[in-house]
């Protein structure tokens, strides 16, 4: 009787208030039944293959891409145009950011400027890039930096300028000369606010090689889903989605990794 | 910015016509004030007397302020919030500027003195408000100051972490015998700990009352009871009067 009994109570239990695990499982349940779903409707006819090929179809094509090294070397096209635009508006923001925010005659003279070219949608300056620099990889690059610049700028600016004042005196108090400040209490009390740019400005960043990748190109995961749409291979192109899919994915786990690490004292109650 | 002025051997601070005005409001107008090497301090004063901002001055942390003003190089302050930067351990919080050798071991005899010896590895966000003024004086004393600036260290605690408070500051000061300002509107406290009280009205010392007292103290002591009705007259406190 009893061993009938304990079971039943142990599963009323849990689905009152199921652990992290099994949510973590449960929350996994709807978009396996999404994509079983979409590959049944393709294979009963639903769905023609000429507008949504089946998942399997996809992964087909990924896995063939992937044999010959076609997907590996567009992948490796687009990852160097992102890291490169990356590098260079990140630096910029991170520079003008600190000044404007560490400076009142920073504040003054950058900040301004700043504010207003934030109100131009950056992805709409493409006409005005290709007669700048051209329809090649500069033009890509230089609007990945774009993307990448403004919410990394303002996070750096709200950062420093978010820093409690009375910690910097206490640290004055304690001896502490301007480089020490910045070290001790600037940067770490900026952090935060720092890895949230970061993650903002990397969505920016796929956004804009999406975008950029669509004029004109040669190479890249761009490249190869406007190839695809002039064949009609429409599993190619949905292949495509996929990986850029994937990288916001990825990009977004690995920063939100090293920001656990880095910030370890804010979970500081939970740590111990 | 006051001029820092070198001091003689039996004056440890100096402060000579001491001048802070916000806008239009003169908070401090000419304020003379000395401390002997050992000596506490306390500096009492209504809200908004001015007692935190000569303080600040003392400190160096007041650009704007004129006057002559003579603090030895081996000071410390703690506030009355702990300050402690949130990113930091206990232990590298404590440590923060301080420079030389064996900064590991002074690091932790301090947190020994201050009974956080185990609690070196924590974050500031594990502590308690108790323990993490305890670590602010900890900070305090690994620069082993001759002068401690205090602004209403025991302000922001719970009455019986403060009583607590109180009697570690006693005895850290007769282990250490640093001279000390104690900024605080508690007349209790300042009778406490300090031997001479000051009153700080209308931006000037209006009022200087040694306090000679045999240590330790305690609140019912017998001559507590006419210093303090005299300070408690000086702050504008009226009197019951039985």
């Amino acid at each position: 009787m009893t061993a009938v009994a304990a079971p039943v109570e142990v599963e009323a239990a849990a689905a009152v208030a199921p652990g992290p695990r099994r949510r973590r499982w449960r929350r996994l349940v709807s978009p396996v039944a999404i994509l079983l779903l979409w590959q049944a409707l393709s294979m009963i006819g639903v769905l023609s293959p000429d507008k949504l090929p089946a998942p399997s179809t996809v992964f087909q094509t990924g896995w063939r891409l992937a044999a010959d090294g076609t997907l590996g070397a567009n992948l490796l096209d687009s990852l160097t145009r992102a890291a490169v635009g990356l590098l260079i508006g990140g630096v910029l923001a991170l520079a003008l950011g600190a000044a404007a925010g560490l400076l009142r005659v920073g504040d003054d003279i950058i900040d301004p400027p700043v504010q207003m070219a934030r109100m131009l949608p950056h992805l709409a300056l493409v006409p005005l890039l290709i007669i700048w620099v051209g329809i090649g990889e500069s033009m890509k690059i230089t609007l990945v930096a774009l993307g990448v610049f403004f919410p990394l700028y303002f996070n750096t600016y709200a950062g420093i300028r978010d820093i409690d004042e009375r910690l910097v005196e206490a640290a004055r108090t304690c001896g502490l000369g301007t480089w020490a400040r910045l070290r001790h209490v600037i940067l770490p009390g900026a952090l935060p606010s720092l890895f949230l740019g970061l993650r903002l400005a990397i969505g920016a960043a796929w956004l804009s090689l999406v975008v950029g990748e669509q004029t004109n190109t040669q190479n890249g995961i761009g490249f190869l889903m406007m190839e695809a749409r002039e064949f009609s291979q429409t599993d190619v192109v949905v292949l495509g989605l996929f990986v850029y899919a994937g990288l916001g994915l990825l990009s977004d786990l690995l920063l939100r990794m090293l920001e656990r690490k880095a910030l370890a004292w804010r979970r500081g109650l939970q740590a111990t | 910015m006051a001029a820092r002025i070198a001091g003689d051997v039996s004056t440890l601070v100096r402060a000579a016509g001491v001048r802070r005005a916000f806008g239009a409001t003169t908070v401090l107008d000419g304020v003379d004030l000395a401390i002997g090497p050992g000596e506490v301090v306390a500096l009492l004063g209504g809200s908004g007397s001015g007692k935190s901002t000569l303080l600040r001055i003392l400190a160096g942390l007041d650009p704007e302020a004129t006057g002559t003003v003579s603090v030895p190089r081996e000071h410390a302050v703690v506030f009355q919030e702990h300050r402690l930067m949130p990113w930091k351990r206990v232990t590298d919080n404590v440590g923060l500027g301080v420079s030389g050798g064996n900064v590991r071991a002074r690091i932790a005899a301090a947190l020994t003195e201050v009974g956080l010896a185990d609690r070196a590895r924590s974050w500031p966000a594990e502590l308690s408000g108790g323990q993490a003024q305890r670590v602010a004086f900890a900070r305090a004393l690994v620069r082993e100051p001759r002068v401690l600036l205090l602004d209403e260290p025991f302000g922001a605690l719970d009455a019986l972490t403060r009583l607590k408070m109180q009697d570690l500051f006693g005895r850290l000061r007769a282990r250490h015998g640093f001279a000390a300002l104690l900024v605080t509107h508690d007349v209790d406290e300042a009778l406490l700990l300090a031997d001479r009280a000051l009153v700080l009205d209308g931006g000037r010392i209006a009022e200087e009352l040694p306090v000679r007292l045999e240590h330790p103290r305690a609140p019912d002591d017998p001559g507590f009871g006419p210093l303090r009705r005299q300070l408690l007259d000086r702050l504008g406190v009226p009197q019951r009067h039985p």
